[in-house]
């Protein structure tokens, strides 16, 4: 258990450091515009595990989380100026009560209304948005970046080594909580949550502290978004394709572990980010759908299902 | 304060609006409310039927809703083999269905979608046929003779399925299934071919219920977000599988939208049936004439 903890931090500092590195030494600026998709996809789909994977509790408002953390950003830059730091932290924080009011909001529904439900708080703050005409409206809003820390030749790359810590902090969260009796309880109650509560897991809390992780992680990573395309608009913010690409990623990763959703954002952020260059982005949401039928289908446990089987598979041929 | 002719005229238009939702809302309450799937896919089908009645309407002029009927056989079918694989690969194995099986819908929803984009672009279409574009003016009020033919159409569609599912020997055993299967299991019947062509039937209906939303309205390919508010407001405030329900509920959706349409403006249109379906959920989830708790 030690030692697999201390494999896991050297892990981080060294991908924090590559990260580092690569923003110092790479001048091209092409890598690091698609590298901070993918690493924000995988803050995104690490987060969405915790409720969804962990708890089986299938989030659709994914882009309501990420829509919120954009628009705390642009508020904030519009009405104080606040620096990046700032705003990720308020975003984390608007996201924890986002997190809770949906919790409490949503605390009977299980199964298909739960999901319906997240969708519906999607687009009922969506559309309160583009009626709020300070931040921009329908028509959305240009934000100007502020001079970049000295740290860093440009913009881009410090978000991209900001979206990298966000990956941290968000896998460190993922896997403590997976590791310690918090995931046992959510996975209890996933299994058969009348049991769990039977049983004298407290189903009620736990269900509301992984509401409220997951929502807190979500709105921070949408925050340096408004900084990253220096524009928002609530349809692309709150685009429902959010949503559905996050939960394609997690459950192709698979949910059992978070390194699940991680491989899942990688393969799927890869092969979007190629095809969107390469073909278009109708293909891309065909791709994604396509994905996403065929591994519920055929591999209901995604890759990490995969994997465990081949192991199991070959343990199974040598005795 | 708005004037009250006003507010009749909103009131009028709702109802007539609020039928046409019963229509495109009753495969759903079939499928999500008697079968227990949860048809996500259901609006993103309903656009799919709206774009065959475009195609047939557009290459061969033929009248939009008779180009419904003509495209229901299809459509059946499609439901017949939709179950199939739906209960092969989830209803089947048990457990967990229920994450993936939604997960699944929403995939297949998307890929609709985006072939039907790569088919027919991202802009609007419209039919044409005699009766689109006209108004009947009653007193101090005009109500496009669309909304009517979408009002009477869908209405007779209601009754019929209404009707179907309480008189005839199949619909009393679909709803049998869906109160208690092992019961009717005992007597000797095959559940799952029952749900199927239940499942068939609210797909069929999805013709017609394509034809009236193309009538109304121009469709593009991304409506189906729209509509999957809509539909799950009007089938789960209806009340799961109560066709009664389902009418009911959809006028009242369709006289609040038309309020707040013309008092409000429609920049809030597309949250009124989300809110609603919200509030539904959270307040009454077994909502006005339930089967179940």
């Amino acid at each position: 258990m030690r030692r697999n903890g201390i494999v896991f931090w050297s892990g981080a500092a060294l991908f924090l450091a590559a990260i580092f590195v690569a923003t110092q030494v790479v001048s091209n600026q092409y890598p690091f515009f698609a590298g901070y998709v993918i690493l924000q996809f995988i803050v995104l789909s690490v987060a969405w595990s915790i409720l969804g994977g962990y708890a089986g509790y299938v989030n659709f408002g994914t882009s309501a989380f990420f829509g919120v953390g954009v628009y705390t950003a642009v508020f904030l830059v519009k009405a104080t100026g606040a620096p990046l730091g700032v705003q990720i932290a308020a975003a984390a924080m608007v996201g924890a009560l986002l997190g809770l009011a949906v919790g409490l909001l949503t605390l009977r529904m299980q199964g298909i209304f739960f999901s319906i439900a997240t969708i519906a708080i999607s687009i009922v703050i969506e559309t309160s948005v583009t009626n709020w005409r300070y931040v921009g409206g329908a028509a959305g809003i240009q934000i100007e970046r502020p001079p970049v820390m000295e740290l860093f030749n440009n913009y881009v790359q410090m978000l991209f080594f900001v979206q990298a810590l966000l990956v941290v902090l968000t896998v460190a969260i993922a896997r403590y909580i997976q590791k310690s009796w918090i995931g046992r309880g959510l996975q209890a109650l996933r299994d058969d949550e009348l049991a769990a509560e039977c049983t004298g897991v407290p189903t009620l809390r736990l269900k509301l502290l992984a509401c409220v992780v997951s929502g807190a992680l979500m709105c921070a990573t949408g925050a340096p978004a408004a900084m990253y395309v220096q524009y928002a608009d609530p349809s692309s913010a709150f685009n429902l394709n959010y949503s559905v690409t996050v939960l394609a990623m997690a459950l192709i990763g698979g949910t059992a572990h978070w390194i699940g959703p991680v491989i899942g954002a990688i393969l799927l952020g890869v092969t979007q980010q190629l095809l969107a260059v390469t073909i278009s982005s109708e293909v891309n949401v065909l791709v994604l759908g396509v994905m996403l039928v065929l591994f519920v289908v055929a591999a209901p446990e995604g890759i990490l299902g995969l994997v465990r089987r081949a192991g199991r598979y070959r343990a199974g041929g040598e005795t | 304060m708005i004037s009250m002719d006003l507010l009749l005229n909103a009131v009028v238009i709702g109802v007539l609006l609020g039928c046409f939702y019963a229509a495109v809302s009753l495969g759903l309450s079939v499928s999500f409310g008697l079968l227990d799937v949860p048809q996500v896919a259901h609006p993103a089908f309903l656009i799919l039927a709206s774009y065959g009645v475009f195609f047939l309407n557009d290459s061969y002029d033929i009248d939009p809703l008779l180009a419904g009927l003509l495209i229901t056989p299809l459509l059946f079918v499609f439901g017949l083999v939709a179950y199939r694989v739906y209960y092969e690969t989830f209803e089947k194995r048990g457990s967990d269905a229920g994450v993936r099986g939604i997960a699944f819908l929403f995939g297949i929803a998307f890929i609709v979608e985006v072939l039907i984009i790569l088919q027919f672009g991202v802009d609007q279409r419209s039919v044409s046929a005699s009766y689109i574009g006209k108004a009947w003016q009653i007193g101090d009020m005009r109500i496009p003779v669309r909304l009517i033919i979408a009002f009477a159409v869908a209405s007779a569609l209601t009754i019929l399925l209404a009707l179907y599912l309480s008189r005839t020997f199949m619909g009393r055993a679909i709803r049998a299934v869906a109160q208690d299967q092992e019961a009717l299991q005992l007597m000797g019947a095959n559940p799952v071919k029952i749900k199927q062509w239940a499942f068939g039937i609210s797909t069929a209906v999805l013709g017609i219920a394509g034809a009236l939303l193309i009538i109304v309205s121009p469709v593009d390919p991304t409506l189906d977000r729209a509509y999957i508010g809509r539909t799950f407001c009007v089938v789960v405030m209806g009340g799961l599988g109560s066709m009664t329900g389902t009418l009911i509920a959809a006028i009242i959706l369709g006289v609040a939208e038309s309020i707040v349409l013309s008092t409000v403006g429609a920049s809030w249109a597309p949250a009124i049936s989300f809110a609603m379906l919200l509030g539904v959920l959270a307040v009454r989830p077994q909502g006005l004439l339930g089967r179940r708790s």
